[in-house]
C-alpha cells in the first residue's frame, strides 16, 4: 500500500517539479515576436518593391505565415526564394505566379546625372536610402546599396532614371550549367598513349 | 637519396600519363622581347589593380604601372620599356573567355630597366618592411590561383607557424616549369626559401617533390650543401594530385586540414617553388615580378621546352617562337590538362599564374565523348583526394539541391578533375561542382545583400519615425505659440480676402493664401462636426437643438466666407503671376522644359499605343499631344529666352497648357496616393505608401488609356473630376454589393442545409436587426448631412453633395434589398412584423434619398442651364487659378511642401470616404 503511495507521491512530485521548471523557462526564455515571420522575412529579397501585392517584404512574410498567402508571389526572389520558402514551411514548391511579374535579371538604378533637376523625389521613394543628393543638386545612386526595386523610376518628373542590368566582371562571373557532349574540360582522357611510347 | 621524413598517403588519386619528358630536353631559354605586352589589371585573386600611368606615358621595365587596391591585390609592373598605348578591355586567360581591363605597352626595343637595387642585408629590415618590400614587387602565388604572397607571409603575425612547406610536387601532366627551375636555379630557390623562413620562423621546413624529378632533387641537394638552411627534401610517389595544398600537407605531415580551414590554422604555410624565386629576385636584386617560366609543349609544338617569358607576352608570340604547327593544333590549353582551361584567342597574354601552354593535336586531346548516365560504379569516389562522394554531389548539383551538396562538403572539392578523369560515363563532374559552387556563392551573396537591405530599410523607417515625432513636437510648440495671435490673424485674413485681391502686395499673397487655405479647411471641418452633432441631437431628441442649429448656420456662413476668401486669393496670384515671381530662375525654367518634354513623350507614347490598338479617342489624344507639344515648345522657348538674357514673359499660352497638364498630373497623383493609402490601411504597415507603385502598376497601365481619355473628355465638358470620381464610386459600390451578396448567400446556404445552429441563426437575425438599426441611424445622419450640404450651394459643394447623395442612394438600395431578402428567407410563419415595418421604413428612406438625389441633380442641371457656360467657365477659372498657384509656388521654390499639403488634404478627404465605406461594409458582411 505504502509502496503505491510512495510511487504516486514521487510521480506527483516529479510532475510538480517539471511543471515549475517548464513554466519558469517559458517565461525566462520567452521568444519575442513571431520567429517564423522573421525566418520567412529573412528569405525574402528585401527589395520592398511591393510586387507581391503587399506593402513590403515583411508584410508579405506576415501574410504567408498568418494568412496562408501563396509563397510564389515574389518576382525579385524568383524560384530560388520560392524553393527556400517551401523548404522552410515544408510545403510544395510551386512555380512563380506570373501575375505579379516575371523574374528578371538583376538591375540597378542609374541616374542620368546631367538631366536630373534635383527634385529629391527619388530619394523619398527609395526604401533603402540608396540615392544621394540634395534639393536642386544632382542626384546619384549608390550602386552597391541599390536593390533594383524600381521604386525610384516612377516618381522622377524628368524620367532620368534608368534600370540597367548589373555588368558581370571577372569576379562576379560564374560557371554556367554544364552542357553534356561539349568539350567541357581539358582532361585528356585517352591521352597521348602514343606519346608515352615515343619518349 | 633517402627520405628523412616519413611520407604519409592521401586517399584516392590517379596516374595519368605524365608527358613531362618532352619538354625537359632543352634548358630554359629566354623568349624574345615581345613587341607589345598586355598586362591584365587582375592577374590575381582579389581586387583588380588600379592603373597609375596613363595612355601615352613612357614606362621603363620594372616600373609600377598599376597599384594594388585593398588588402588582397597585387601591384603590376611594366615588363618591357616603351609607351603605354591603351588601357582597355582585352581578352584575358579566364574560364569565362571574357574581356577585362588591360594595360597595353608598346615596346621601344631598348628593354631599359628602371633603376632598381636589392636589399643588402634583408635580415636587418623589420619584418613588416620586408614584407611590404615583397608586396611592392607584386609577387603573387605562381602556382595556382595567384594569391598575393605578402598575405601569406603575414600569417606569422597571428598564427603560430611551425611548418613551412614548399610545394615542388608539380603533379599535373605536361608541366615542367618548376622542374626546370629547380634544375637550373636551385640557389635562387633556396635563397627564396631562406627569406620566407626568416619571415615566418618555422620550426621545420620541407620541400615536397615527386619522385619523377630526380635531376631537380639532385640539384636541390647540391645547392643545399652550400646553404645555411636546415630543410628536408621529401620525395613523394608520383600521384595526381599530390600537388594540391591539402594533399601535400597530408603527404608530408600526416595532418589533415579540417574542412573550411586554412593550413595556417594547423600551423602550416605552403608556398609554391616558383614564388620562392620571385621573392628571391625581388629582395636580393630588387626586381619586381615581370617574367616567369612557361612550359610550351604539346604535339603541335615545334620546340617543346621551357621559356622565361615576360608577363604580358601574347600566346601567339610564344607559339610562333616555339614554332607551333597551327594546322595541327586542335586545342590550346593554358595550364595543365587536368585543371587548365581551353582558350581560343591567341591574343591572350601570359600572366603571373600561367605555367604551361599545351598546343594539343586532335589525337592528343580528343573531344570529350557525350556524357552518359551515371552507372554508380563508384570509381569517382575511389579516386577523390578530398574523400568526397562525387557521384552524390553530381546528383545534387544536377537537381539543384545545393543545400544538400553543401552539406556533403562540396566546398572541400579542389576541382582536381580526378573524378571526371575516371568516370566511365564521361560525366563532366567537375563542371557540375563548379556550377553548384557558383550558385551557392551567388545565393550567399544575395542573402547577404538582402540582410544588408533589410538593415538599411529598417534604419530608414526608424529615421522617418523619428523625424515624424520631431516634426509633431515642433508643430505642437508652434501651435502653442501661435495660439494667442491666431484670432487676430484670422480676422486680418478675412479682411484682406474681402478686400480687392489685385492690389495686395505680392510678397504677402502667398503666405496669406496658405493661411486662408487652412482656415477654409478648418471651417469646413468644424461645420461638418456641428452637422453631425446636430443630427445626433435630433435623433435622440435631445434639447438644445435650436442652439445647435444656430451654431451650424453661423459656421456655414463662416465656412463659406473662408472658402470665398481662399478662392479670391487663389485668383489673385494668378493675375499677379509675373510680378510675384519674376521668372529669372533659369534652372526652374529648365526643369519646366524637361518636365514638359517628358510629358509630351509620355503622351506621344500613349497616342501611339492607342493608334496601334485602334480604340480609344485618338483625336482627343492627338489634340493633347499637340497641346503638349506647344507647351513643350513654349517652355523650351521660355527657357532659351531666359538663358539668352531676354526678360522672360510667361505667356498665357503656357498657363493654359500647363494648367491642363497639371490637372492631369494632380489627378493621377491623387489616384496613386489613394491607392497607396488603401493598402496602408489594410495592412496597417508604415511602409504602405511604397507599395503603391508595384501593386498599381498593372492596374494603372491597364487603365492608363482609359483614364487619359476620361480626363480628356472630362476636360472637354469642364468637369475634370466628375467622371473619374463617379466611376470609382460606382465600382466601390459594386464591390460592396457583391460582398454583401456573398455574405447573404452563405447565410442562406446555412439555413437551407438545416444546420443545427438554429439558435445561432436566431442570434444572427437579431444581430442583423441591430445592424439594420445602426444603418437607420446612419441614414438619418446622412440625411441631415446632405440636407445641410444641399443648402450650401457653391459649385464644388454641389458637386460633392450630389456625389454623396448618389452614394447614399446606392447604400440605401443595398440595405433595402438586404432587409427584404432577410425577410423573404425567414421561414413562413416566423415573419417578423418588426422587420416588415423596418423594411417599409427603409424603403421610404430610400425613396426619400432617391428623390433628394434627383432633386439635387435637377437643381444642378437647372443651375448649369441658367448660368450657361458661366459655370463651365467658372470651373475652368478655378482650375486655372489652382494651377497658377501651384506654379507660382513652384517659382518660389516651395513646390515641394505645398504640393504635399494639397495632397495631404486630398488624402484626408479620401480617407474619410474610404473609412465610411469600410465601416458600412464591415458591419454588413460580418
Ligand atoms: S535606387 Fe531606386 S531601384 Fe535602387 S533601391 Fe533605391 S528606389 Fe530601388
Ligand atoms: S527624381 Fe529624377 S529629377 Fe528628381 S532628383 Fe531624382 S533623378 Fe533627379
Ligand atoms: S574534382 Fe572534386 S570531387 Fe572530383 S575527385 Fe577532385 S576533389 Fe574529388
Ligand atoms: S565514376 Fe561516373 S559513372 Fe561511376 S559512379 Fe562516379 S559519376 Fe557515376
Amino acid at each position: 500500500m505504502s509502496a503505491v503511495l510512495i510511487a504516486v507521491l514521487v510521480l506527483l512530485g516529479l510532475g510538480l517539479v517539471f511543471g515549475i521548471l517548464l513554466g519558469y523557462s517559458s517565461i525566462r526564455f520567452k521568444v519575442e515576436g513571431n520567429p517564423l515571420v522573421d525566418q520567412v522575412d529573412s528569405l525574402l529579397p528585401q527589395t520592398q518593391c511591393g510586387q507581391c501585392g503587399h506593402p513590403g517584404c515583411r508584410p508579405y512574410a506576415e501574410a504567408i505565415v498568418n494568412n496562408d498567402e501563396a509563397i510564389n508571389k515574389c518576382p525579385p526572389g524568383g524560384q530560388g526564394t520560392i524553393e527556400a520558402l517551401a523548404d522552410l514551411l515544408d510545403v510544395e514548391a510551386i512555380p512563380l505566379d506570373a501575375e505579379h511579374g516575371e523574374e528578371q535579371i538583376k538591375k540597378v538604378a542609374y541616374i542620368r546625372e546631367d538631366e536630373c533637376i534635383g527634385c529629391t523625389k527619388c530619394i523619398q521613394a527609395c526604401p533603402v536610402d540608396a540615392i544621394l543628393g540634395a534639393a536642386k543638386q544632382m542626384h546619384t545612386v549608390i550602386v552597391s546599396e541599390c536593390t533594383g526595386c524600381d521604386l525610384c523610376v516612377e516618381p522622377c518628373p524628368v524620367d532620368c532614371i534608368d534600370m540597367l542590368p548589373i555588368e558581370t566582371t571577372l569576379n562576379s562571373w560564374q560557371w554556367p550549367v554544364p552542357k553534356s557532349g561539349v568539350e567541357l574540360i581539358a582532361t585528356d582522357r585517352n591521352p597521348g598513349i602514343a606519346l608515352e611510347a615515343d619518349r | 637519396m633517402k627520405n628523412t621524413v616519413k611520407v604519409h598517403g592521401f586517399h584516392g588519386g590517379i596516374h595519368p600519363p605524365e608527358n613531362k619528358k618532352q619538354s625537359t630536353g632543352a634548358p630554359i631559354s629566354i623568349a624574345p622581347l615581345p613587341s607589345r605586352v598586355i598586362l591584365p589589371l587582375q592577374q590575381h585573386i582579389g581586387l583588380p589593380a588600379e592603373p597609375v600611368v596613363s595612355v601615352g606615358d613612357k614606362v621603363l621595365k620594372g616600373q609600377l604601372v598599376a597599384e594594388a587596391v585593398g588588402r588582397i591585390s597585387a601591384n603590376i609592373h611594366a615588363s618591357i620599356s616603351g609607351t603605354v598605348v591603351a588601357i582597355e578591355p582585352h581578352p584575358v586567360p579566364h574560364m569565362s573567355g571574357m574581356e577585362a581591363g588591360c594595360l597595353i605597352i608598346e615596346s621601344d626595343g631598348r628593354d631599359e630597366w628602371i633603376e632598381h637595387q636589392g636589399l643588402e642585408d634583408y635580415t636587418q629590415l623589420p619584418k613588416q618592411e620586408l614584407i611590404e618590400y615583397i608586396r611592392r614587387a607584386g609577387v603573387a602565388g605562381m602556382g595556382g590561383a595567384g594569391f598575393p604572397t605578402d598575405v601569406k607571409l603575414h600569417l606569422g603575425d597571428d598564427h603560430i607557424v611551425n611548418t613551412l612547406i614548399i610545394n615542388a610536387a608539380e603533379c599535373e601532366p605536361y608541366i615542367t616549369a618548376d622542374d626546370m627551375l629547380m634544375r637550373e636555379r636551385a640557389e635562387e630557390v633556396l635563397g627564396g626559401i631562406e627569406i620566407i623562413a626568416h619571415l615566418l620562423k618555422p620550426l621545420h621546413i620541407m620541400v615536397g617533390i615527386e619522385d619523377n624529378k630526380p635531376q631537380a632533387i639532385r640539384a636541390l641537394h647540391a645547392a643545399l650543401d652550400n646553404s645555411p638552411l636546415n630543410l628536408d627534401i621529401v620525395i613523394t610517389p608520383t600521384k595526381y594530385p599530390s600537388g594540391g595544398e591539402k594533399q601535400l600537407i597530408k603527404l608530408l605531415t600526416g595532418v589533415e586540414v579540417p574542412s573550411g580551414r586554412i593550413p595556417a590554422d594547423v600551423g602550416i604555410v605552403c608556398q609554391n617553388i616558383g614564388t620562392t624565386t620571385a621573392i628571391y629576385r625581388a629582395v636580393i636584386h630588387g626586381e619586381p615580378l615581370i617574367s616567369r617560366i612557361v612550359t610550351v609543349t604539346g604535339q603541335a609544338a615545334g620546340h617543346k621546352q621551357n621559356y622565361e617569358v615576360r608577363i604580358g607576352t601574347r600566346f601567339a608570340d610564344l607559339l610562333d617562337h616555339s614554332e607551333v604547327r597551327r594546322e595541327q593544333m586542335h586545342r590550346l590549353i593554358v595550364g595543365g590538362p587536368m585543371m587548365g582551361i581551353t582558350v581560343i584567342n591567341e591574343q591572350i597574354p601570359v600572366i603571373k599564374t600561367t605555367n604551361c601552354l599545351i598546343a594539343g593535336t586532335i589525337e592528343e586531346m580528343p573531344p570529350q565523348p557525350p556524357a552518359q548516365a551515371c552507372i554508380r560504379c563508384g570509381m569517382c569516389e575511389q579516386v577523390c583526394p578530398a574523400e568526397l562522394l562525387p557521384q552524390q554531389l553530381h546528383w545534387f548539383a544536377k537537381g539543384k539541391e545545393f543545400d544538400k551538396a553543401r552539406h556533403h562538403n562540396l566546398f572541400d572539392c579542389i576541382e582536381c578533375g580526378a573524378c571526371s578523369y575516371v568516370c566511365p560515363s564521361n560525366i563532366p563532374l567537375v563542371q557540375y561542382y563548379r556550377f553548384a559552387k557558383a550558385e551557392i556563392r551567388k545565393e550567399d551573396e544575395e542573402q547577404r545583400k538582402a540582410d544588408h537591405a533589410r538593415i538599411r530599410f529598417e534604419a530608414r523607417l526608424e529615421r522617418l519615425e523619428r523625424e515624424k515625432i520631431e516634426k509633431e513636437e515642433r508643430r505642437k510648440q508652434r501651435a502653442i505659440e501661435a495660439a494667442a495671435a491666431q484670432a487676430a490673424k484670422k480676422d486680418a485674413a478675412l479682411n484682406i480676402a474681402s478686400s480687392s485681391a489685385g492690389n495686395r502686395p505680392a510678397a504677402a499673397s502667398v503666405p496669406d493664401l496658405k493661411q486662408l487655405k487652412s482656415n477654409a479647411a478648418i471651417a469646413r471641418t468644424k461645420l461638418r462636426k456641428a452637422e453631425k452633432a446636430l443630427a445626433n441631437a435630433q435623433e435622440k431628441g435631445l434639447d438644445g437643438i435650436e442652439t445647435l442649429q444656430a451654431t451650424l448656420q453661423q459656421l456655414q456662413v463662416k465656412s463659406e466666407q473662408a472658402e470665398k476668401a481662399y478662392a479670391d486669393a487663389q485668383n489673385a496670384p494668378a493675375l499677379q503671376q509675373t510680378p510675384t515671381a519674376p521668372v529669372t530662375d533659369i534652372k526652374q525654367l529648365k526643369s519646366h522644359a524637361a518636365i514638359a518634354r517628358t510629358k509630351l513623350k509620355k503622351a506621344e507614347k500613349q497616342l501611339a499605343a492607342a493608334q496601334e490598338t485602334g480604340d480609344g479617342d485618338i483625336d482627343t489624344l492627338k489634340a493633347q499631344v499637340a497641346e503638349l507639344q506647344a507647351k513643350s515648345i513654349a517652355a523650351e522657348k521660355a527657357y532659351s529666352e531666359a538663358e539668352s538674357g531676354n526678360s522672360p514673359v510667361t505667356t498665357p499660352g503656357i498657363d493654359t497648357t500647363e494648367l491642363e497638364a497639371d490637372i492631369a498630373a494632380l489627378q493621377s497623383k491623387v489616384d496613386k496616393a489613394e491607392n497607396a493609402w488603401k493598402a496602408a490601411v489594410e495592412s496597417g504597415s508604415p511602409a504602405a505608401d511604397k507599395m503603391a507603385a508595384g501593386v498599381e502598376k498593372l492596374k494603372d497601365k491597364l487603365k492608363a488609356l482609359q483614364d487619359e481619355l476620361a480626363t480628356a473628355r472630362a476636360s472637354a465638358s469642364a468637369a475634370p473630376a466628375t467622371t473619374v470620381d463617379s466611376t470609382a464610386l460606382e465600382a466601390d459600390i459594386m464591390a460592396m454589393q457583391s460582398k454583401v451578396d456573398k455574405a447573404e448567400n452563405a447565410w442562406k446556404a446555412a439555413v437551407e442545409s438545416g444546420s443545427p445552429a438554429a439558435d445561432k441563426m436566431a442570434a444572427g437575425v437579431e444581430k442583423l436587426k441591430d445592424k439594420l438599426k445602426t444603418l437607420q441611424d446612419e441614414l438619418a445622419q446622412i440625411n441631415a448631412g446632405s440636407t445641410a450640404k444641399a443648402t450650401s450651394d457653391s459649385g464644388t459643394e454641389a458637386h460633392v453633395s450630389i456625389k454623396e447623395l448618389k452614394q447614399q442612394v446606392s447604400i440605401m438600395r443595398t440595405k433595402l434589398k438586404k432587409a427584404e431578402k432577410l425577410q423573404a428567407e425567414l421561414p413562413e410563419g416566423e415573419k417578423d412584423p418588426a422587420l416588415d415595418a423596418e423594411i417599409a421604413e427603409l424603403r421610404a428612406r430610400h425613396d426619400a434619398a432617391q428623390a433628394l438625389f434627383d432633386a439635387a441633380e435637377a437643381e444642378k442641371a437647372a443651375a448649369a442651364a441658367q448660368q450657361g457656360i458661366d459655370l463651365k467657365q467658372l470651373k475652368i477659372d478655378a482650375a486655372m487659378a489652382r494651377a497658377a498657384v501651384t506654379k507660382a509656388e513652384r517659382a518660389l521654390s516651395k513646390a515641394e511642401q505645398d504640393h504635399k499639403q494639397t495632397l495631404e488634404e486630398e488624402l484626408l478627404a479620401a480617407r474619410a470616404e474610404a473609412e465610411k465605406l469600410n465601416s458600412t461594409l464591415e458591419r454588413f458582411s460580418e
